[in-house]
């Protein structure tokens, strides 16, 4: 399928997704709407050229952080919230993000200039090699601060998360 | 071929129903949802921009975009267990107390 | 490069019916080969030997009732099954049968999709397939599966690290042509370079060949990692409340997945279409492609009865003896394979 199928298709597909995950009351359901709106968005990225990262995304994102996201879901069992109405404070809040969305999108709709359809690049493609040699040459350094950061992450998770055992006070 | 302005406006699209999401809902989980939505859309953003100079560099900033939204959910979902514990519920608006 | 679209239409048409063939044959042959060893006959009389079994496993699983409990979101409960089917199968799609397919003055590989990423595929596809076991847990509305599925898939997603760390000491195994550049992550490529030297990555690791096995058995839920789904422990675990098709396609999906998780192993560390002396790596024609691909299932088969003769023979590890392993045991060992393995291909030993 060409590029502009390929993106109406997984763009629909996203935005469906994100649509539902802010509408539906029930949490699991907004979890398994994440999870096709992160399929999508892996769409996006393969018509954007880049199948590592598509296979990354579906990888991390939809296959292991929004399995944790379900986890967290059906282990604290929680009950679908009737639909109360929205409060003025909420609705305001509603309304500057709606004014945000906006913003953001007004000047690529007036923008001549980004209309045209992009050149195509000179650099290097996008093969995991390329990435691969750029991410341990040109960007070592924050590399090894992101393996860091994971680090940290994971210990302070696994602390957090810890049941206080008798001998310890709470 | 797609013009560039489209990926821009879907992700400008994808991010504003993040932000909504964000300030709706008070479920805690979901509210760290719309996050995780925000985040793939600066992902989308980051590879369509890119793809006209450096596409490499692109796909670089967004594995680094994923790592870091892979430790903020961990840490961020301990914490959402831990209240949990404490408290008996995820609502945003029943958490505003110091004291447990 | 890219194939005319009738041509990836045959390919696609004939691994997935190469896929949907083997599993009927391996649900006999575990029968059989379990029967075997344990010195009794196993089913023999549907069919010469037996072989007409699965066909009326089928029809009977056909026309069972659908039984779907109270409190049960439809939509969920029958998605569940499909989605652990669709993933499994799904990985035999970057799966190279054989080599470089010289036809009428085109070229093509036998693969239906040669992504230049297919491991990372076959990781991505297991990662989705833990949503299949988890949903069918869940939207059981029993406390049983709802148990068997967590402890499933938490079992699924612990063991996905050490396939993932132990297919890393085989990346840097592989030699690509252009250069002499080391590293890919396609399939075809591992199998290619395992073909150009002649050697089997299990002789060059075989550390990583014995742990991602390992983990293949826990990923597809198999003894000795089947507590999950034990019966005296968790009746079912999370397939408990499936009845008639639904259970078919969960079964179905667990021996795709078991095909498609061998085949994986094949061609990571068994030479995959390659038979040293008899075939090689340059692009062959029909009967040259035809050997290839009998040479890939031959070791599939192998494979295969290694599969089915564990399972009957190893008893099941208790759930915590099971995470202990894969977390304590498993993931530092890979660690260490991943490190030796880069160490002595640094220093040109491979």
């Amino acid at each position: 399928m060409d590029e502009r199928t390929g993106f109406l298709l997984f763009s629909a597909i996203a935005l469906v997704g994100a649509l539902n995950v802010v509408l539906r009351r029930n949490p699991v359901h907004a979890v398994l709407w994440l999870v096709g709106s992160f399929l999508g968005v892996a769409g996006i990225f393969l018509t954007l050229g880049s199948g590592l990262l598509a296979a990354i995304q579906v990888m991390v994102y939809a296959g292991a952080i929004m399995v944790l996201f379900l986890f967290v879901v059906l282990l604290l069992n929680l009950e679908t919230p009737r639909f109360e109405g929205i409060s003025l404070a909420r609705g305001a809040s509603l309304f500057a993000a709606a004014a945000t969305g906006l913003l953001l999108l007004w000047p690529f709709v007036s923008d001549r200039s980004l209309q045209a359809p992009a050149a195509p690049a000179v650099d290097l493609p996008v093969t995991a090699a390329n990435v691969g040699m750029t991410l341990f040459q040109r960007f070592a350094v924050p590399f090894e601060i992101v393996s860091l950061v994971l680090l940290v992450a994971m210990v302070g998770a696994i602390h957090l998360a810890r049941r206080p055992r008798r001998d310890e006070p709470a | 071929m797609v013009p560039q302005s489209w990926y821009l406006l879907l992700s400008a699209a994808l991010f504003t129903l993040g932000v909504a999401g964000f300030a709706v809902r008070r479920n805690s989980l979901v509210m760290f949802m719309s996050v995780e939505l925000m985040l793939n859309a600066a992902n989308v953003a980051f590879v369509a921009c890119a793809r006209a100079h450096e596409p490499v560099r692109g796909t670089v900033y967004a594995l680094f975009v994923i790592a870091i939204a892979a430790s903020e959910v961990a840490v961020g979902l301990a914490l959402v267990l831990a209240l949990f514990r404490l408290k008996r519920t995820v609502n945003a608006d029943e958490i505003r107390e110091l004291r447990a | 490069m890219t194939d005319p679209l009738w041509i990836s239409l045959v390919k696609a048409v004939a691994v997935f019916a190469f896929t949907l063939t083997l599993v009927p044959l391996l649900v006999l042959a575990e029968r059989r080969i379990s029967a075997w060893m344990q010195y009794r006959v196993g089913p023999n009389r549907v069919g010469p030997f037996g072989t007409m079994q699965p066909l009326a496993d089928l029809v009977k699983m056909l026309f069972k009732e659908e039984l779907r409990p109270a409190g049960v979101p439809a939509f969920l409960f029958g998605a569940a099954p499909a989605i652990a089917a669709i993933c499994s199968l799904f990985m035999m799609a970057v799966v190279p049968l054989g080599g470089t397919l010289l036809l009428g003055g085109h070229s093509t590989r036998m693969v239906v999709a040669d992504v230049d990423v297919g491991v990372l595929a076959v990781l991505a596809t297991s990662s989705l397939g833990v949503y299949g076991i988890t949903l069918g847990g869940w939207a059981s509305n029993s406390k049983y599966s709802l148990l068997g599925g967590l402890r499933s898939s938490a079992q699924m997603i612990s063991y996905e690290l050490t396939m993932g760390l132990s297919l890393l000491s085989v990346l840097v195994l592989v030699r690509r042509g252009d250069a002499g550049l080391f590293g890919s992550l396609s399939l075809s490529d591992i199998v290619a370079s395992q073909a150009t030297t002649g050697i089997w990555n299990v002789v060059k690791c075989p550390l990583g060949f014995l742990l991602f096995t390992t983990a293949s058995f826990a990923e597809t839920n198999r003894l000795p990692f089947d507590l999950p789904e034990a019966e005296p422990e968790l009746v079912g675990g999370y397939h408990t409340e499936y009845s008639a098709m639904k259970f078919g396609l969960f079964f179905l999906g667990e021996y795709a997945a078991m095909v498609a998780g061998s085949a994986v192993v094949v061609c990571l560390f068994l030479g995959g279409w390659h038979l040293p002396f008899v075939t090689g790596a340059e692009a062959v024609g029909v009967p040259g492609a035809l050997l290839q691909v009998g040479v890939f299932v031959a070791k599939l088969l192998a494979f295969l009865f290694f599969f089915i003769h564990v399972r009957w023979t190893l008893p099941r590890f208790r759930y915590d003896q099971l995470m202990n392993l894969g977390w304590k045991v498993m993931l530092p060992l890979a660690l260490v394979n991943l490190l030796v393995t880069g160490g002595l291909v640094a220093a040109g030993v491979f």
